[in-house]
């Protein structure tokens, strides 16, 4: 077992994920899968941390435990110090609305709404005033002010994801977890897109970037990689 | 997520769906109006049933002759001659049947009434003054003749509706009949039909004078006794009682061989009471189908929308909402749909009712029960199969319900 890059003991304050041996496991007796498997990580606030691995390597089910979408089987996960391993369902949609902002690959906007209006979507669930004005906020730090009112289909793929982007940010998130942000997109959008996530990692946000492409993950600061259920550091070339 | 947030952001969710909100929408609509029109025309049709029963009386009996037997030969019912004043005035007596209230002896034939401008032909009818009460007749204008003119061979005549408006005569008037001078004394209140015949076309005249001048035949033998009974209660008894009565005076000891026939409205009202209820399930079915059919169409939709919508409830649960928020959006949509579609059909409904009277000549009547039951089942069928897939939806991992394809 690897305890990938451990933050060092007393620095808790800016420490915002503190997985501890961390298990996911599937299915009973032969058919039991190890999605992941005893997995320890630490994300500081302000890191751009990129998770590489190829499919099947269960980067995916890390995402989901990230991403307080599902919990683990075993460990603790503390997220900005609170224990998201034993939380029920309606205290991790109020962290997912709080502190998370998802980017995900298929975009997953309302194709019934407005860029503004699946921006302003997150805010729905929370007190918020003025969600117009923050929404357009959003959009404007993506570069897409001139797009507000247009549907869906009427963007382009890189101008859905910036969106997406947009979504996520709105909320002012703890973290932002984008989990194949590129994946559907050609590669001057993909360029576009990367250089959006650079940017917000350079004005503060924290970043994890769920990634199979060694590209991608290339403009992390960090890079672990999945393989097999555990976890390994990189070192950036 | 407050209730104002949710109910704005449901609206936004039938609107970012429009047809899909019209096609449900319609389905509730056309459920509701179709069970408040189909079930107004079997009311109405009901109602108009009732009433024509009503109108020929329930109380009333009728005593016919009975058959013939000449030379072997049976001639028809009501072919023999049968009923004669004795009987009418045995009837009439208190004591041997207390329970009839009214006797009137009748005799018809058909004759052309003539007035200053024109000429019509119609039933003349021969009876006494207790024909008013036993055909539950009343007058609309004038009086109705006596038994001193019926005593007297009165040469006057009183006329149905229809009869004197197509003659041009009113009360006063002078009518001639087989070419004798009448006087109209009164006017017949309508009663609009009873199957094929026209109670509002016809002329009564006094017995005597219909035997002398219009029907022939001896002055002693009648054609039909009117009965009444003194209520409808007392109807099977009046029935006996006439029945022994005239055995007794007909010198008649075996049943079978009676020389006249009894007959009752109400053998009538209770064959079309059966009728009305046969009718009235047949409508019921027909209502309760087209309701399925609608409740089905809403459901289809409902299930259909709801499955495509999985990746959205994905998304919203991935964004922070609750099963809670996510089951009273659907809710709240759900709701407004049964609604508007309700309230549509129930508007379709009522303008159908308005209108088919009118374009198709057929009645319709609204009732309270049709409108609420129809409205009930359709808005429930649009909420449980608007808010259930939803609830299971809710209940899915948001990443399982992202994945869904």
């Amino acid at each position: 077992m690897v305890a990938a890059g451990f933050a060092p003991e007393g620095d808790v304050t800016a420490e915002i994920i503190r997985l501890a041996d961390v298990s996911k496991i599937y299915g009973s007796g032969d058919a039991t899968v190890h999605a992941v498997d005893h997995v320890s990580l630490s994300v500081k606030e302000g890191d751009f941390l990129a998770v590489m691995g190829p499919s099947g390597s269960g980067k995916s089910t890390l995402m989901h435990i990230l991403g307080c979408l599902d919990i683990p089987t075993s460990g603790e996960y503390l997220f900005a110090g609170e224990d998201v391993s034993r939380m029920d369902e309606r205290e991790l949609a109020s962290i997912r609305n709080r502190r998370i902002g998802f980017v995900f690959q298929q975009f997953h906007l309302l194709s019934s709404m407005s860029a503004w209006r699946n921006v302003e979507l997150p805010l729905l669930y929370r007190a918020a005033k003025d969600r117009r004005q923050m929404a357009m906020n959003a959009l404007a730090q993506v570069g897409l002010t001139d797009r507000i009112t247009h549907r869906p289909n009427e963007l382009s793929g890189g101008q859905q994801q910036r969106v997406a982007i947009a979504r996520a940010l709105v909320t002012d998130p703890t973290m932002i977890l984008a989990d194949e942000p590129t994946g559907n997109l050609d590669s001057k959008a993909s360029r576009e897109v990367l250089d959006i996530l650079t940017g917000l990692n350079k004005s503060g946000h924290t970043i994890v970037l769920i990634t199979h492409d060694p590209n991608v993950a290339g403009v992390a600061e960090r890079v672990v990689e999945m393989a097999d259920g555990r976890l390994r550091d990189r070192v950036a070339a | 997520m407050n209730l104002l947030r949710t109910f704005d952001t449901g609206m936004r969710g039938l609107l970012g769906h429009r047809l899909r909100s019209i096609l449900t929408t319609l389905g509730i609509l056309f459920g509701v109006a179709a069970v408040i029109c189909t079930v107004g025309i079997g009311t109405a049709s009901a109602d108009s049933v009732n009433s024509r029963i009503a109108a020929l009386g329930t109380n009333l009996l009728t005593v016919s002759p009975g058959s013939t037997t000449s030379f072997g030969v049976r001639g028809g019912s009501g072919s023999a001659n049968t009923l004669t004043m004795e009987d009418v005035a045995g009837l009439a007596d208190k004591q041997d049947a207390p329970d009839v209230a009214a006797v009137a002896p009748v005799v018809s034939g058909t004759a052309t009434l003539v007035s200053t401008s024109t000429n019509w032909s119609t039933t003349v009818n021969g009876s006494s003054p207790g024909w008013l009460v036993t055909n539950a007749r009343s007058l609309a204008a004038g009086v109705f003749f006596t038994q001193q003119q019926v005593n007297q061979h009165a040469q006057v005549v009183v006329l149905g509706t229809t009869t004197a408006q197509d003659l041009g005569v009113t009360v006063g008037s002078q009518v001639t009949i087989s070419g004798a001078p009448f006087d109209v004394v009164g006017i017949l209140t309508a009663t609009g039909s009873t199957g094929f015949t026209n109670n509002d076309d016809l002329a009564v005249v006094p017995i005597t004078t219909a035997q002398d001048q219009i029907t022939g035949g001896s002055p002693d033998s009648v054609q039909r006794i009117l009965l009444s009974a003194t209520s409808s209660a007392t109807i099977g008894s009046a029935y006996l009682e006439a029945d022994q009565l005239l055995l007794q005076t007909h010198h008649i000891t075996n049943t079978a061989t009676a020389d006249f026939n009894i007959t009752s409205a109400s053998t009538l009202a209770s064959t079309a009471a059966s009728v009305t209820t046969t009718l009235t399930i047949l409508l019921a079915s027909v209502a309760a189908i087209s309701l399925l059919v609608g409740g089905i169409g809403v459901m289809n939709i409902m299930l259909v929308s709801v499955t495509e919508r999985t990746q959205e409830i994905g998304l919203r649960k991935a964004l922070g909402a609750t099963p809670r928020d996510l089951l009273r959006q659907f809710l709240i949509e759900a709701a407004t749909l049964s609604f508007i579609g309700g309230v549509l059909g129930v508007g379709a409904g009522l303008l159908a009712g308005f209108l088919v009277p009118r374009l198709a000549g057929i009645a319709v009547t609204i009732t309270a029960t049709p409108v609420i039951i129809s409205v009930c089942v359709a808005a429930g069928v649009g909420l449980i199969f608007g808010v259930y897939p939803a609830a299971r939806a809710a209940r899915l991992a948001p990443i399982a319900a992202l994945r869904a394809e």
